[in-house]
């Protein structure tokens, strides 16, 4: 049942005329990423000074004044994100979007910020994102509708972090397709690689497979080293006009493709426990880039657990369903493999403070422009993101390019 | 299975379109939304269907047998009620009406290998305060559904 109700809703999505957006999204670059001054643990800041630090830094970096910012893009300032944010940087926004996914948000965000330039609805947008996922532990979490589907039906029986439903998710997949604990550690490794390359990374220590299969039990299938960190960290991205970006400090870095899914928000309501929205959102964006998957030089994916990538990777088609345990077996996606897959370290290795979605796209955008230094994947010129929200929940999905 | 009155952990507080499944749960019966004109059953109760969108839904009452879906073993509680049992087993079970429920499961060894995707298992209901009984579910004899 689940299936074929999915299929009803996901075909009206499929008809959009995935050409028109395509000639919108090349009227837009992306010109300026950063992180705030701190990413990791940084109880010092609050939520709103990294939103500020990290739009500072994007914003130098593209070398736009904030005075010239006219929307404003971000779902983690409050419930009413881009008020606050506008209130507190002193912006007077044209445009604003709240849109909140999970840590999807930010990717899909980008996709609306692009199409708004596109249609000459604002001229430069700033997506930011600022999160004490570490400092405040146990500072009480929101309220919950009492009546909403899983207070009832899940909160019952679990109240906790993403783990307990991600878990429940891994263990369908290995039963079907018999993906074992040693190709989900394969993953763990191989992004510590890649972090242990990144001055910004917070885990840079060597891991091997075999610490990740004897790190204690989180939640089973789960090893620790299977989870992303809890940190601290905030982000920017600013983009602009195709025209604006010809004056800015740096190559513009371009949206071919960017394409946004969900298929349900509690594990209660996911129509197949192993699959995601991206098998949606990754052949739309992918289309419109008018690109094939091994066209691609640097793939960048949300890694809340070990098991996200390898599922991720499945949904967008990189390998057959069933098939990532062998994909990324042999640390294909290591530095120095024909794979190479979240080179900043990661959500598993680099920072992950809840929600993690602006910074694959950051990291996307420093590899198009050749600044990753001893991580740079040599030429790279066409990227692929995709960020996850909720339970496996929401995807966005981008395709980005450098001339 | 009756709690003390010290029971921690959330309880749920039935909406409109659920009141009658947990009136139906405290009597111990289980008891699921079904919509005739795709002649399915669906989860979680609404008033409509969510598939073809019908608003003559009804309701029925389900065998409460099904298997083990996908399941997790908890060994570490995020929630200060749940200390005292990790480490414990959540699931979804698929019902033999084709409908999957969130739960939990009781009567196993919580230990990997000991619980398995697609074991045979029946609802249980525990009493949790004086209105609510939560369903869960306990192993069946494998050769439960022949």
């Amino acid at each position: 049942m689940p299936e074929a109700m999915h299929e009803e809703r996901i075909h009206p999505l499929e008809k959009l005329d995935i050409r028109e957006k395509r000639e919108l999204l090349r009227k837009v670059a992306i010109v300026g990423v950063d992180e705030s001054d701190e990413i990791g643990i940084v109880p010092h800041k609050s939520a709103l000074q990294m939103h500020a630090e990290a739009a500072r830094n994007a914003l130098a970096d593209a070398g736009i004044d904030k005075s010239e910012v006219d929307a404003l893009l971000t779902c983690s300032a409050g419930v009413m994100s881009t008020v606050q944010l506008a209130e507190y940087l002193g912006i007077i926004p044209t445009y604003t979007d709240t849109t909140m996914t999970g840590g999807s948000s930010f990717a899909i965000q980008l996709e609306h910020a692009a199409l708004a330039i596109a249609a000459g609805v604002c001229k430069v947008a700033v997506i930011t994102h600022g999160q004490r996922g570490h400092s405040d532990r146990g500072r009480g979490r929101p309220a919950f509708d009492p009546w909403a589907p899983a207070a009832q039906f899940e909160a019952p029986y679990y109240m906790g972090g993403a783990a307990g439903q991600y878990a429940l998710a891994c263990m369908r997949h290995m039963h079907e397709y018999g993906t074992t604990h040693e190709q989900l550690a394969e993953i763990a490794v191989a992004t510590r690689k890649w972090a242990m390359l990144n001055p910004k990374a917070m885990m840079r220590e060597p891991l091997t497979i075999e610490d990740v299969l004897s790190s204690r039990w989180v939640v089973y299938p789960f090893h620790l080293y299977d989870c992303c960190l809890v940190t601290d960290a905030g982000g920017a991205v600013v983009l602009t006009s195709a025209e604006r970006a010809r004056d800015c400090r740096k190559p513009p870095v371009w949206v071919l493709g960017a394409a946004t899914s969900h298929t349900h928000l509690t594990l209660t309501g996911m129509p197949d426990l192993t699959q995601t929205p991206a098998r949606y959102s990754g052949p739309r964006a992918m289309a419109m880039a008018g690109i094939r998957h091994e066209d691609i030089d640097v793939v960048e994916v949300y890694d809340s657990f070990t098991y996200t990538v390898l599922v991720t990777l499945e949904e967008l088609g990189f390998c057959g369903k069933g098939e990532g345990g062998p994909f990324v077996s042999g640390q294909r996606t290591a530095p120095g493999g024909d794979f190479p897959l979240n080179t900043n370290g990661g959500g598993l290795s680099y920072t992950h403070p809840g929600m993690y979605g602006i910074f694959p796209i950051i990291e996307a955008v420093r590899q198009l422009r050749g600044e990753c230094g001893q991580r740079q994947v040599p030429g790279a010129k066409l990227a692929l993101v995709n960020a996850t929200g909720g339970t496996l929940s929401a995807t966005g999905t981008l395709v980005l390019g450098a001339d | 299975m009756a709690q003390s009155r010290s029971y921690a952990k959330p309880v749920p507080e039935p909406s409109p379109e659920t009141r009658f499944f947990w009136e139906k749960c405290r009597q111990h019966e289980l008891w699921l939304p079904y919509c005739p004109r795709c002649q399915r059953f669906f989860w979680y109760p609404r008033d409509f269907c969510p598939r073809c969108f019908a608003w003559d839904v009804e309701w029925r009452r389900a065998s409460g047998r099904g298997r083990v879906y996908t399941f997790a073993i908890h060994y570490r509680a995020f929630h200060p009620a749940w200390e005292a049992e990790v480490p414990y087993v959540t699931a979804i079970v698929e019902l033999e009406e084709g409908v999957r429920l969130y739960t939990a499961l009781v009567e196993v060894e919580p230990e990997p290998g000991k619980v398995r995707c697609d074991m045979p298992v029946e609802v249980v209901f525990e009493d949790v305060d004086e209105r609510t009984s939560l369903p869960k579910f306990r192993p069946l004899p494998e050769d439960a559904h022949a």
